[in-house]
């Protein structure tokens, strides 16, 4: 297969798009979360100013290579999936990179940036952030288990491992969506996503208030810049995954945006109306009632 | 950094050419004899500072001196500011919009600082928000009086941030003691011992004068004026001479980044 | 109260019942029983909290004296035991085995009094003074304010008002 090189500055073209839409829609769910709480909330433009002004930061420390490596990983692993993934079906400009066994390389590089930061904070030498990052990596691979199998129900479903095929047979309209036609998988797949948006109930890894802040307690300016980046693309890309997996995948930026904005809403609405569990809760809380719902829905497929 | 392990008789109170001490009915107390309370002090560097022997993991013994070894002894250095001034002033208007604060109470003033979390005041809206550790902080909130062994740790969380830093002196007793301007165990003036870039004055302050100060601490970063982490890295001699002075067990490295 | 400390008086050489509420009495009795009288109370009589360990420096009478207060959780009393003990090379017997938690008053009295506990666990550690190589600052001979001046810089400009006067001033500024 020829490598189309006109296809290099459309990835970049997708990048910037999805990087904006994430530093605002991330900057909006704050604002939402906000309202619940009767606060006036952030600015719309917060996150650009973070972001410059950690950018801008004069000075900055390392402790060692896998240190600066860390946020490098976890920002290749956003990027990777998203520009693994077909972002707008049928378009020339915007499938990037996808090709015909994507699925595989898309679960790997959901948990690819979750194994460099663990390399990373581990360098960094921080109690916390060793502490932190057991807690994230064990709360991360029990909720990837249910997406796992729900992914793989999928690929029984329609015998193939293309997610531009995958969406390609939920074009025919609502009916035939996953949603409808392997429901098991897709429940199993969502309480999976309330635990890997990093949002409560399933936040205590990150949370400012827990063992501070745990894996990035001791990243700063750059390196904690990367990771914002990272923060904003990261959702995104994740949430196109699971549009095209589940939900039919979106034919135009509108029917993007609108569908990303309202499967991140699915896990703000839960984060905001019930506290955070635990970690050895939330693990519980996977094992029990999402792995398997996954299960099922292999065995029914 | 050397330290020393040694062990000292202390003196009482000096009684010579002293005024006999009052009671509250005006008689004179007894007077003191010199040497009364000597006792013998012997001043031990915490044990994880000791020199020592370390087995690695390939069985090779090796001597550690953790202060030395474990810390690196370079002191700051004076960053400049961006080559080109439009950067620089698009770095400080983003630094104005996003300050955030470490989230270390020093003292009793950090009270004042929950309700500016709360939906009544919000300073969210203003960009500013709380960190958990100084390495992501950029304004240090000295909130309230500060006793030694404060200073202390707010001295290596300080030391901690990154280069442009802030720091706000909140309350009186930051300024000249306030309150306790004749207590044994707090300083009287912040500024002797860590670059302040704005004090907001009051026994406490409300939450509204807090949010003025930060607007006001606004305006210098706009106008590129806090630059309080060159400064203290230029004056470095005299700030650690001054916390030297005051605090007499350093057992830690001059500069703890 | 009463009943209590007629109890305790059979075993000990007791000093007189203050008794500051109907709920709370102190009494004073010499070194060498203190032992004895805090065993009894905590295991005979039900004190089995204790609540505070602390010092008053009387240095008129050239003496400390430290309290013991103990208190009854499910009667909801307390009961103080006073010992003074001289002023002069102070010293009191430890009863961390007693009550684990006194290690760390008696620590903190070690610091702030200069009274020494031996044999209590890690009573020389530094409390809240780091480096403190002076007079303890809780005696009363100790002079705060000209430790304050001497020691920490000061900033002009201060000025102290006596709160009366000014407040007299200010409300009625022609005078009353």
């Amino acid at each position: 297969m020829p490598f189309d090189w006109m296809k290099i500055p459309y990835a970049l073209l997708t990048l910037f798009i999805v990087f904006n839409f994430g530093m605002l829609l991330n900057a909006l769910i704050q604002k939402i979360g906000a309202r619940v709480g009767r606060r006036y909330g952030v600015p719309i433009w917060q996150n650009y100013a973070d972001l410059i002004k950690n950018y801008g930061l004069r000075s900055s420390i390392t402790h060692g290579v896998m240190y600066y490596l860390g946020p490098v990983f976890r920002l290749t692993g956003g990027v990777g999936l998203l520009l693994f993934v077909p972002t707008i079906y049928g378009s020339e400009m915007f499938s990037n990179l996808s090709f015909a066994g994507d699925l595989i390389l898309a679960l790997y590089f959901v948990f690819f940036g979750t194994l460099g930061m663990a390399l990373g904070a581990g360098e960094s030498g921080h109690p916390n952030a060793a502490i932190g990052i057991t807690r994230g990596l064990s709360q991360v691979t029990a909720a990837e288990l249910p997406f796992a199998l729900a992914v793989f129900s999928v690929a029984l479903q329609y015998q193939t491992f293309s997610i531009t095929d995958i969406v390609a047979v939920q074009q025919a309209g609502f009916t035939s969506w996953t949603l409808f036609t392997n429901p098991l998988a897709v429940a199993a797949a969502m309480l999976s996503f309330l635990g890997s948006m990093m949002r409560p109930p399933f936040d205590v890894v990150l949370a400012p208030q827990e063992i501070p802040i745990g894996p990035p307690t001791e990243y700063h300016s750059s390196y904690l810049a990367l990771m914002q980046t990272n923060r904003a693309i990261f959702p995104i890309a994740k949430i196109v995954l699971y549009m095209s997996l589940f939900f039919g995948g979106a034919a135009s930026w509108p029917v993007f945006f609108l569908k990303v904005f309202a499967i991140y809403m699915v896990s703000v609405l839960v984060g905001v109306a019930f506290p955070r569990f635990r970690v050895e809760q939330s693990i519980r809380w996977f094992l029990i009632w999402a792995v398997p719902l996954g299960v099922l829905s292999i065995v029914l497929v | 950094m050397k330290v020393e392990l040694e062990s000292r008789i202390v003196e009482g109170p000096e009684v010579v050419g002293v005024e006999p001490a009052l009671d509250l009915q005006g008689k004179a107390l007894p007077a003191v004899q010199p040497g009364a309370y000597s006792r013998t002090v012997t001043l031990m560097p915490r044990a994880e500072l000791e020199r020592r022997m370390v087995k690695g993991p390939d069985g090779v013994e090796f001597e550690v001196e953790p202060l030395r070894d474990y810390y690196c002894e370079a002191g700051p250095t004076v960053m400049p500011a961006a080559y080109l001034k439009i950067v620089e002033d698009l770095f400080n208007w983003a630094r104005s919009r996003s300050i955030w604060i470490l989230g270390f109470g020093t003292g009793c003033g950090a009270i004042e600082m929950r309700p500016l979390m709360t939906p009544r005041f919000d300073a969210y809206r203003f960009g500013i928000q709380w960190r958990p550790t100084p390495r992501q902080a950029n304004l240090f909130v000295i909130s309230g009086y500060l006793s030694v062994k404060t200073l202390k740790r707010a001295i290596r969380c300080y030391e901690q941030m990154q280069n442009p830093k802030y720091v706000v002196g909140l309350g009186s007793c930051t300024i000249n003691g306030g309150m306790y301007w004749d207590s044994y165990n707090t300083i009287k003036r912040l500024d002797d011992y860590l670059p302040v870039d704005v004090y907001i004055a009051g026994c406490m302050p409300r939450p509204e004068a807090l949010l003025q100060g930060f607007e006001d601490l606004k305006k210098l970063i706009r106008a590129g004026k806090a630059e309080g982490a060159n400064q203290y890295a230029e004056r470095f001699d005299w700030y650690k001479a001054n916390q030297k002075q005051i605090i007499h067990d350093w057992d830690m490295p001059d500069y703890n980044w | 109260m009463r009943e209590l400390y007629a109890r305790l008086k059979e075993r000990c050489a007791l000093g007189e019942l203050t008794q500051q509420r109907p709920n709370l009495g102190f009494v004073t009795l010499p070194r060498e029983q203190l032992r004895q009288a805090l065993t009894h109370l905590r295991d005979s009589e039900g004190y089995t909290h204790l609540v505070l360990l602390t010092a008053v420096d009387w240095l008129e009478d050239g003496q400390f004296q430290l309290t013991y207060l103990l208190s009854h959780r499910t009667q909801g009393r307390d009961f103080g035991l006073r010992v003074l003990i001289p002023r002069m090379d102070a010293e009191m017997d430890s009863i961390h085995d007693l009550w684990p938690t006194a290690a760390t008053y008696q620590r903190e009295l070690r610091e702030m009094f200069g009274i020494q506990f031996p044999g209590s666990p890690g009573v020389n550690d530094d409390f809240i003074l780091e480096g403190w190589t002076g007079m303890p600052p809780y005696r009363r001979d100790f002079d705060t304010k000209r430790f304050s001046e001497e020691n920490y810089n000061h900033r002009p400009g201060r000025e102290t008002r006596d709160p009366t006067t000014y407040m007299k001033q200010q409300l009625y500024p022609g005078g009353l």
